[in-house]
């Protein structure tokens, strides 16, 4: 424990590399995520069996099979299928698809939430149903996702921690390579811990200062009831 | 007398097992200022929302200027720009300013440029009283004034009808008189208007003509003289005696 300091001191550079990598994938995959999500989430609620059925199939499937398993098959599988991904494709592959299946129970829960009655003022002064979705419900949907939302960013972060097993370099990858190098596995991954912590931090202050940016006077009470 | 801006050819509709409402037909004048009134649950919201396709009707037909809008063929879009609706709860947009929830069809819908969209929805706020209240949320406006805010956002599509489906229930006994106060004006501008209420102060002062729904059939219809003093049937005059003394002096007050 009392290396932790000298840790800092001697490997910032990597600890700094390897955080930037995690904070990279973790972007990455929340942006994917929130196109997937946000897709299916649509079409569970506006779509026809088709793609209901779809979306269903995608999220209860990618929430019902842990992440490790599906980079696995991503990065080990798929060559078997004729298809070779590069590590970091695997995990962007992986991590995107994972947090789309949980983003699109955030977002569709929103969307539910904000009532039929907006979309029936958007037609009314003659927005056709997908224009009234963007204009009217997604506005308001995305807005009230954002509390229950922001818990996937952060779940995320930490799970990127898992695409060091097929050797991204990322922060937990670089805590293995400082322990094999000091022989203090304790140290190294209190100092990678820390690190994840302190991320963590930053991701929560951006988060909370983005939410309050898009925060309209009233809506919040006013958007749940309706 | 020109021919009827809008042209209700018995018109039918049923959920599932339950007629809501059947054979209805109606004519509406240009500028003519029409009150529904008749029992909860007798059709008259579902004859509004009917009438600006939001739902479809099982039958019968409708007319908006002459032409038919309940073909396969007529676009709705198109259809529900021209008729405008005012909501019992309001379903002001919630995201959007006073001013944009006025503006918001304008600029979307219309394609108008913004500039001009801005200058059209703050002459339509000014009508409604609002202009001060441009920048406000609708979680800022007291309920009244939300209302207000969307009959403006219904008259910036300049429509040729205007519907408004219990334009003020949902609101506090004070808070009805400006709502109402709005709507008179624009019955005297002579805005073709068809309205669900049961305020029987508006319906007497106000409108052309009433019409009394029950069970889903018009059961009579006339001048408000001619149904409050001499109505043709016995349910009439029930139904205006029992609502008169319930509502009648709540009336008074903001009149």
């Amino acid at each position: 424990m009392s290396d932790v300091p000298e840790f800092f001191l001697r490997f910032w550079p990597q600890l700094l590399q390897g955080a930037g990598i995690t904070l990279l994938l973790t972007v990455q995959g929340l942006a994917a995520g929130l196109v997937l999500g946000l897709l299916s989430a649509l079409a569970r609620v506006y779509g026809n069996k088709f793609w209901r059925g779809l979306a269903v199939g995608y999220v209860e499937l990618f929430r019902g099979t842990p992440l490790l398993v599906q980079l696995f098959l991503i990065y080990y599988g798929l060559p078997g299928l004729g298809i070779t991904l590069s590590r970091e494709w695997s995990a962007f592959l992986a991590l995107g698809l994972n947090s789309g299946a949980y983003q699109a129970e955030y977002l569709r829960g929103s969307i539910l939430a904000i009532g039929e009655g907006q979309m029936m003022a958007g037609r009314a002064i003659g927005m056709s149903k997908w224009r009234a979705i963007w204009e009217i419900v997604l506005p308001q949907a995305l807005r009230l996702a954002i509390p229950a939302w922001a818990n996937e960013p952060v779940s995320l972060l930490k799970s990127t921690a898992i695409v060091f097993l097929i050797a991204v370099p990322e922060l937990m990858a670089v805590g293995k390579t400082i322990a094999a190098r000091t022989y203090n596995p304790i140290g190294a991954y209190v100092t990678v811990a820390l690190v994840y912590l302190a991320v963590v931090y930053l991701l929560d202050a951006f988060l909370k200062w983005a939410e309050a940016r898009v925060k309209i006077p009233g809506f919040e009470a006013e958007g749940r009831k309706a | 007398m020109d021919s009827p801006i809008l042209q209700v050819k018995n018109l039918t509709k049923i959920y599932g097992q339950n007629v809501i409402f059947q054979d209805i037909s109606l004519d509406v004048n240009r500028g003519e200022t029409i009150v529904i009134i008749g029992p909860s649950g007798t059709g008259k919201s579902t004859l509004l929302r009917c009438i600006n396709l939001l739902t479809p009707a099982n039958s019968g037909q409708i007319f908006l200027n002459g032409q038919e809008i309940t073909t396969p063929e007529a676009n709705e879009d198109r259809v529900r720009q021209q008729i405008g609706m005012v909501f019992q709860n309001f379903l002001l947009f919630n995201h959007l300013t006073a001013l944009d929830n006025v503006m918001v069809g304008l600029t979307k819908v219309k394609k108008m440029p913004k500039a001009r969209a801005r200058e059209k929805a703050l002459y339509e706020l000014n009508r409604v009283g609002l202009s001060d209240r441009a920048d406000h949320y609708p979680g800022q406006l007291s309920g009244g004034q939300q209302q207000r805010v969307g009959i403006a956002r219904a008259l910036a599509m300049d429509p040729s009808v205007m519907l408004f489906d219990e334009p003020t229930s949902a609101l506090d006994p004070e808070l009805i008189g400006e709502v109402l106060g709005v709507m008179e004006t624009l019955a005297r501008e002579h805005m073709t208007m068809l309205v669900v209420t049961h305020e029987m102060g508006f319906a007497r002062e106000v409108a052309n003509r009433i019409v009394f729904m029950e069970k889903g059939s018009i059961v009579e219809q006339g001048k408000p003289d001619d149904l409050f003093y001499r109505p043709q049937h016995e349910r009439t005059r029930e139904f205006l005696w029992k609502i008169t003394e319930l509502y009648g002096n709540k009336e008074e007050k903001h009149e």
